[in-house]
């Protein structure tokens, strides 16, 4: 029996509306009690001294690229595990872009089984929407549901073809999986490299216009509302699409909505210019991503949809890239972050810019995801994404004070791709607990 | 010793004395990537260097010794003659040694990085690498990772330095100072290289630019009101019209741009027709223009598409003085880079 106990943490737990001074204390990898002193009644157990500091259910992230089979120098089951580990996750959803791409029980299987021999936290696999990805038939949603996806996307390919995606739709009823889909329209954003507009226009970049993400999101809003399915937008990244999924959301449709860290804290600009100063430019292929980064004006409606619940979960769509295929030519480099470990730090700017409150932040990251997708009522993982008695028991100890600076070379991910380098953050995950095991540990944790 | 002078003697510098940063007083450039980080003293001085290496190129055995033990490298991932010819031609007339690459970016994609390949050249004691490129912002990763200086001879939809400043030397030779003229582009400014480059070089120098052009082929974000308040200057101030007629009245300078045959394969344009209808600088526009006014291409034309055949040849035109004034634009340019022009020859040069 393997007790811990959590000492005097102010605990956030949005699932149950809880904040306030508490132990927790978790048996065999369930949470057993929270309250005031709890800790004093267990007799033997690994202590941890929480005060002043924040304990939170583990977060939740339902994309991630793991890149193994097919892609393992971008990044293994084990080296993106240990990186989520580090950014506070304790779920992840690992996105079926692989190679092969994970459209059959075979290919899921093998994740789990990779997961289960190499994972420092819980994988939950994603499946294809179409056969090897490709956009024209119809994976087997129904074999990949009984071998345990908890969703189905074409990863970073969105589904182009109408009747294909309204056919999943109606297909995906069946066995009630989200369709979460990339949403840019792949012809309208055909070889763009950042989002259409000035910058673009100053770097001589060809650009990826915000209409191709909303005619791709009003498309799927129509095919959801046509079939019943339960879409989910991930990558929200322009106002355009924030007022089509809040629209949507209020009359009905069965829509849940997910942005990242960066499209929520950076814009375009980050890609040609230092800070204020407009005079010399760069390419900084780091901050290449897709959807790209886009205006102030869109990183606004986004927060707003993050503080309203329009935009259910905080998801890092976590890309690794090796630096062989980044410090390259632009057009050539491949898009995406490596964002699991700056995550939580970078999400703070919302709290420091009063754009969203520290609480609803945390639900953002827990119990948001997890009721986006229903993932508590999977075997096994009742109580996920918060401390319910009985419940799993995955929780974090947070510092939200402590100032840290982005050294991309200390990263667990093998993907060393973040425009962060060297940017200081405010936030840090100190405890990662995961089924009642230290998964994670920061230098200034203490143990009483 | 004079400025003119010293560019008839051997001026060979230690070895090692090539640095990323010009100690001040100097010309306060390194590489030359784009004008967007030029001012205008630093143009000038460019401008005012050409004119003696015009007079050079023009002796009856034009060569001097300036650049002598100097090594500059024609990377060229594109296919161009005139703009390679160009470079050849500029360093060889100042004694430098050139050597000219011609590769395409699929064996780049497959075998060495650009990061690689520049290395190596610096490796081997290249001093300048002279740089084409089909996709933006490849000049700006050579640069990071070399000391030798970078030319961009051209990188994608992105920017052409030298032939902005060999437009602005023609201007200038031909109409002197060319503050409050007013400049007018007409054609594919979204995808022109030679058009950024020169937006800046002319707002730069002062002139008052219209850029002309379909809807289709027209940048995003060159409006000021299609910018944030704070960006206001990150882009050149311009004047955008989508009526030729219009743009090109009172005009001093008419530039017309080369037209693509894949914008309208790209579905950018119905035809190439429509647009010689609707975009071709013609005798009958050209009317609308000040009497004196000069006509401009960067080259090479389609005559009959977007400029009459007539008027390209006609008595209007200096595009013939493009050609060589880009030697010479060129040569002024080389020799400010390589460091080896005296600071008192600078500030000779730029009052």
């Amino acid at each position: 029996m393997s007790t811990v106990a959590i000492h005097n943490g102010r605990v956030i737990d949005p699932a149950l509306s809880r904040d306030g001074i508490a132990d927790v204390v978790i048996v065999d990898g369930r949470v057993a009690r929270v309250g005031p002193n709890e800790g004093e009644m267990v007799v033997e157990a690994d202590r941890i001294d929480a005060t002043g500091l924040i304990v939170t259910p583990g977060f939740v992230d339902l994309q991630v690229h793991l890149r193994e089979p097919g892609a393992e120098h971008q990044e293994t089951i084990a080296s993106g595990t240990k990186a989520a580990a580090r950014g506070g996750f304790t779920t992840i959803c690992a996105m079926p872009g692989t190679d092969p791409p994970i459209d059959s029980r075979a290919a899921v299987e093998s994740v789990l089984r990779e997961a289960e021999a190499s994972a420092a936290i819980r994988v939950l696999p994603l499946g294809c929407i179409s056969a090897n990805r490709a956009g024209e038939l119809l994976a087997p949603a129904g074999e990949l549901a009984g071998a345990g996806v908890v969703a189905l996307t074409d990863d970073g390919q969105a589904v182009a073809d109408p009747n294909l995606m309204r056919h999943a739709m109606q297909y995906s009823t069946r066995f009630g999986l989200p369709i979460a889909q990339h949403p840019e329209d792949p012809a309208l954003v055909a070889g763009g490299q950042m989002h259409e507009g000035w910058v673009a226009t100053r770097l001589g970049l060809r650009g990826r216009p915000a209409s191709g993400e909303a005619t791709m999101v009003a498309r799927d809003i129509a095919l959801a509302e046509l079939t019943g399915a339960h879409l989910h937008v991930c990558d929200v990244s322009t106002a355009g699409s924030v007022a089509l999924i809040r629209a949507a959301r209020e009359r009905g449709v069965h829509i849940t909505a997910s942005a990242t860290p960066h499209h929520l804290t950076l814009t375009h600009e980050r890609v040609a210019f230092a800070e204020s100063s407009y005079e010399q430019i760069h390419y900084d292929s780091s901050a290449k991503v897709f959807p790209p980064l886009r205006e102030e004006s869109d990183i606004t409606e986004i927060a707003k949809a993050l503080r309203d619940g329009v935009v259910d979960a905080i998801t890092t769509d976590h890309t690794p890239v090796s630096s062989m295929e980044k410090d390259i030519e632009f057009d050539l480099a491949i898009p995406g972050i490596s964002g699991l470990e700056t995550a939580f730090g970078l999400s703070m700017r919302l709290v420091e810019r009063q754009q969203v409150d520290l609480a609803t932040l945390i639900e953002r990251f827990t119990i948001g995801p997890v009721r986006a997708w229903a993932l508590d009522r999977q075997p096994g993982l009742e109580g996920l994404g918060s401390l319910t008695p009985g419940g799993v028991g995955d929780l974090l100890v947070i510092d939200p004070a402590a100032e840290w600076t982005v050294d991309p070379e200390t990263f667990s991910s093998l993907g060393r791709n973040t425009p962060l380098a060297g940017e200081t953050l405010t936030g840090q995950v100190i405890a990662t607990i995961f089924d009642g095991e230290l998964a994670y540990k920061n230098k200034s944790l203490t143990a009483l | 010793m004079t400025a003119k002078a010293n560019l008839d003697i051997q001026a060979i510098p230690e070895e090692g004395t090539t640095s990323s940063h010009l100690p001040s007083g100097r010309w306060p450039h390194h590489d030359m990537l784009d004008l967007d980080n030029c001012r205008r003293p630093d143009i000038e001085v460019v401008l005012t260097l050409a004119d003696r290496m015009r007079e050079i190129l023009d002796r009856r055995i034009p060569r001097v010794p300036a650049l002598r033990g100097y090594t500059i490298v024609n990377l060229f991932y594109e296919p161009s003659t005139r703009t390679r010819v160009s470079f050849e031609l500029a360093g060889k007339v100042l004694g430098a040694d050139v050597i000219s690459v011609s590769t395409n970016t699929s064996s780049v994609v497959k075998g060495e990085s650009l990061i690689d390949t520049v290395r190596t050249l610096r490796a081997m004691r290249s001093d300048a690498v002279v740089m084409r490129h089909p996709m933006a912002g490849a000049p700006y990763l050579a640069a990071q990772h070399t000391d030798a200086s970078i030319i961009n001879a051209g990188d994608g939809a992105h920017a052409h330095p030298t032939q902005a400043l060999l437009d602005l030397y023609t201007m200038h030779r031909s109409i002197g100072d060319i503050a409050g003229k007013k400049i007018v582009m007409v054609g594919d400014i979204a995808h022109s290289r030679v058009a950024r480059s020169d937006l800046w070089g002319l707002t730069t120098m002062g002139a008052h630019v219209v850029v002309c052009g379909p809807p289709t082929l027209l940048a995003l974000g060159m409006r000021v009101s299609d910018r944030p308040s704070h960006a206001e200057n990150a882009l050149p101030p311009v004047t955008i019209e989508t009526n030729i007629d219009q743009a090109i009245e009172d005009a001093d300078v008419v530039m017309a741009l080369r037209l693509q045959s894949e914008r309208q394969e790209g579905g950018l344009l119905p035809s190439l027709h429509e647009y010689a209808t609707h975009y071709q600088v013609t005798a009958e526009r050209l009317a609308r223009a000040k009497p004196d006014h000069l006509l401009m291409h960067p080259g090479p034309k389609n005559e009959g598409i977007e400029i009459a055949a007539d008027v390209a040849g006609g008595s209007h035109s200096i595009i013939e003085d493009q050609v060589t004034n880009g030697v010479a634009v060129r040569m002024a340019l080389l020799y400010l880079l390589s460091g080896r022009i005296e600071p008192e020859e600078v500030t000779e040069l730029s009052t």
